[in-house]
């Protein structure tokens, strides 16, 4: 998986070892996804049975560290972490030296003192889970920088996708809203392009970042297109963004009106997949959300198991190679 | 308008080295020799008259440069930079003269600030200093500055760098008071309203990274405004750092029309494109934006074919504690002074994009002119203001390699060609590595 490229090698002692990480999908291979997906897939199994916790990760620290609110992804990240024996922490930005001024950098080298086998950070800024990565000797997960990345989220979409199709090469993904300001997307739109799945980018023209279409997807503002997908993503409007005066739409409720994902514009067996938090009655109907052909709470299943299969491939396996489901079971 | 220490000039005498100075149309290994600091003989097998001597064998001695835009971040930031070793990194750079702006804290908006600056340049910059002050106090945009006053008072031109005259009228206004000051007027072109929080070049990169976008148009429909107000008013003007295809097009053919403009382009912008902001590294991180691959060659042909005439650092330290962080959060700008000629022979002159020529004319000539500054010429009867240049020395930029008070340098961990070895600026020995 991804290697961090030390980019000012003068003030780093000579090439240790390079640290793995999650940091982009960008950074990660098709393999590297398929073995992810595979482990995931062995720890949904696991989680079956009655007892649900796993040893593997006995005596391996996990800090959890986000700047960011956030209810399913650092929930999903300490239970991971616990089903897998690891000893958890958390820390969030208020109550914390944060508050008091202090640099990402600072708490980064605070905590590495600690010798976190994994520090998973929420960042609002893009590239903050690098900069941890260059100044600890942690293992760094990105559970989302700004608009850049979430490649959890990915991985657990892709996980979705394929326990729903059985498959993702040639598959149809439409993804809807507002792309611009979606970390969610851009870690998607890489996943699918990984995979061999094809993507279309419907919404408003200025939430269609101009040049997105150098990331092997197709744009469209025309909402009709979501017929074609054989599953409808929907991302998140977030109203922080219409306050601003920015103008990108000119109201929520014209939004609604033209991009809104209503029954009226699916297909019957048309898969419905949003990343959550869902404002309900604005990017996505109400009866959309709560149909049987939406995805939405097994996305949240499946976040827990591919976060699970992050900790346990960057903790035990090499850079290459599919563990497998037998030699979890001895572990 | 230039202010330095006053230490006495020198007795020089520059053993054959290559001399080239595409100006005077020279290009021959030659003895130089100084008198009193001003050329008094250039020749072969010249008399070293027991001056101090300087070896210049395999070494190429240039026009010293001129750099029109450097950040002595004095007053206010003088943890980042002082005259002093700003200064000092400019003739580590090769330079004999640079001009500072006026965006410090307080702005340079009045005759007191400008002769403070002015009594501290004499007091220690190694390399004669100019000052630009600002077009508007405090650089509000709102109020013109006592323009004549601080022409008289040795401001060597006006600008709001590191914010755009936004008012049409204002800018008119100032251009109109030009014609008073016969100073240069300098603009950083930029629309804020479509600027917004922009982090990179607005493109396929911004789009995949997530960064707020800084389109080229934000740039080109001021350089357009500016241009079209300079033609009306029939007034010189000077276009800071321009980073865009578009610009460049828009000052093409003003220049063609007969408006009185020039320009200035960075090295960053000639030697990156916006791809290396997928390094997410700080020290990429500036304005205008790092652009694409089509914007970068313009600016090289631009560069070539005369449309911008200057070459400029747009020197901007930063405190290491301020770059270190995520790049959405870290200032911009990247320091220039030390390293602008490897940069540029490195990207440019070796791979056979820019002739030697005019990378020499484009730094030392042409920014003298933009100003209004004597232009630095190896000629008989000239102040000796000359640059000894090794284009074989490879090296290694590393933090340690700065003079500058801030080592927030895009070049950090790069090996690089072409190093100075020995600057002299207004006669004196400023540098020797």
């Amino acid at each position: 998986m991804a290697e961090i490229r030390v980019m000012r090698e003068d003030l780093r002692p000579p090439a240790p070892p390079p640290k793995r990480h999650f940091i982009s999908i960008k950074d990660v291979t098709r393999e590297d996804v398929e073995r992810l997906l595979a482990t995931a897939r062995t720890f949904e199994r696991s989680l079956e049975r009655e007892v649900k916790k796993l040893p593997t990760l006995k005596g391996r620290l996990v800090i959890n560290v986000f700047y960011e609110s956030s209810t399913r992804t650092s929930s999903s990240f300490e239970l991971a972490a616990k089903r897998l024996s690891a000893d958890t922490m958390s820390i969030k930005s208020s109550g914390s030296s944060v508050d008091k001024g202090e640099s990402l950098k600072d708490t980064a080298i605070t905590l590495g003192a600690y010798d976190p086998d994994v520090i998973v950070i929420r960042h609002p800024q893009i590239g903050a889970p690098q900069l941890v990565a260059r100044v600890t000797d942690a293992h760094v997960v990105n559970a989302g920088d700004g608009k850049h990345q979430h490649p959890t989220q990915a991985l657990l979409d892709l996980y979705t996708m394929r326990e729903s199709f059985g498959r993702l090469e040639g598959l149809h993904v439409a993804i809807v809203g507002d792309v611009l300001h979606s970390r969610v997307a851009r870690s998607l739109i890489q996943a699918l392009a990984l995979t061999g799945a094809q993507v279309t980018l419907v919404g408003p023209p200025a939430l269609l970042p101009r040049g997105i279409e150098a990331m092997s997807c197709e744009t469209t503002t025309d909402i009709a297109a979501i017929g074609a997908a054989d599953v409808v993503y929907v991302l998140r409007m977030q109203r922080e963004r219409m306050q601003e005066g920015a103008n990108y739409v000119p109201s929520l409720r014209e939004y609604t009106a033209r991009w809104g994902v209503t029954p009226e514009r699916l297909r019957p067996g048309q898969k419905v997949m949003h990343p959550g938090p869902m404002n309900r009655g604005v990017e996505i109907d109400p009866r959309v959300a709560d149909h049987a052909d939406a995805l939405i709470e097994t996305q949240v299943r499946a976040g827990l198991v591919s976060r699970m299969a992050v900790l346990y491939d960057l903790l035990t396996s090499g850079p290459v190679g599919i563990k497998t489901e037998t030699a979890l079971e001895v572990a | 308008m230039l202010f330095a220490r006053s230490t006495p000039p020198e007795n020089l005498f520059v053993r054959g080295a290559r001399v080239v100075d595409p100006a005077e149309g020279v290009d021959g290994v030659f003895d130089v020799r100084v008198d009193d600091g001003v050329i008094s003989a250039l020749g072969t097998d010249l008399d070293t008259n027991s001056h101090r001597v300087l070896d210049g064998e395999g070494l190429v001695l240039a026009p010293a440069f001129v750099d029109p835009h450097v950040h002595l971040r004095t007053p206010g930031r003088e943890d980042e930079e002082t005259i002093a070793s700003g200064s000092a990194a400019a003739a580590a750079g090769g330079y004999c003269a640079i001009l500072a702006m006026p965006n410090t804290d307080p702005v340079v908006d009045s005759a007191a600030t400008l002769g403070a600056l002015i009594e501290s340049a004499r007091a220690e910059a190694e390399v004669p200093v100019g000052f630009l002050a600002a077009i508007t106090k405090q650089q509000g945009g709102t109020e013109l500055t006592e323009m004549a006053e601080l022409a008289d008072a040795g401001a060597a031109g006006f600008s709001d760098d590191g914010v755009p005259v936004a008012s049409p009228g204002l800018m008119r206004r100032a251009l109109q008071y030009g014609a008073v000051t016969q100073r240069r007027i300098a603009l950083h072109c930029e629309e804020t309203t479509l600027s917004r929080d922009g982090q990179m070049h607005e493109g396929e990169v911004s789009a995949e990274l997530g960064f707020t976008g800084y389109p080229s148009v934000a740039e080109s429909l001021m350089v357009e405004r500016d241009l079209a107000l300079a033609a009306y008013e029939r007034q010189p003007l000077h276009l800071l750092h321009l980073s865009a295809w578009e610009s460049v097009q828009a000052l093409r053919r003003a220049r063609a029309e007969g408006v009185a403009a020039t320009a200035e382009v960075t090295p960053h912008h000639l030697c990156l494109t916006d791809e290396a902001v997928r390094s997410l590294d700080a020290n990429v991180k500036m304005n205008p934006p790092l652009r694409s691959a089509s914007d970068r060659t313009a600016l090289i042909e631009g560069l070539k074919d005369g449309t911008i005439t200057a070459i400029a650092t747009d020197h901007a330290p930063h405190a290491r504690h301020e770059k270190e962080v995520p790049f959405e959060a870290a200032p911009f700008g990247v320091t220039g002074l030390e390293t602008a000629f490897a940069a540029l022979y490195t990207h440019l002159v070796e791979p056979g994009l820019v002739p030697f020529e005019t990378l020499l004319e484009r730094m030392s000539a042409g920014p003298a002119r933009a100003y209004g500054l004597d232009e630095p010429r190896i000629a008989v009867g000239r102040p000796a203001n000359l640059v000894l240049l090794d284009l074989n020395a490879s090296y290694r930029i590393t933090e340690g390699s700065f003079r500058s008070r801030s080592v927030n340098s895009w070049l950090l961990g790069e090996t690089v060609k072409g190093a100075v070895r020995t600057t002299i600026a207004a006669g004196r020995v400023v540098f020797a590595a």
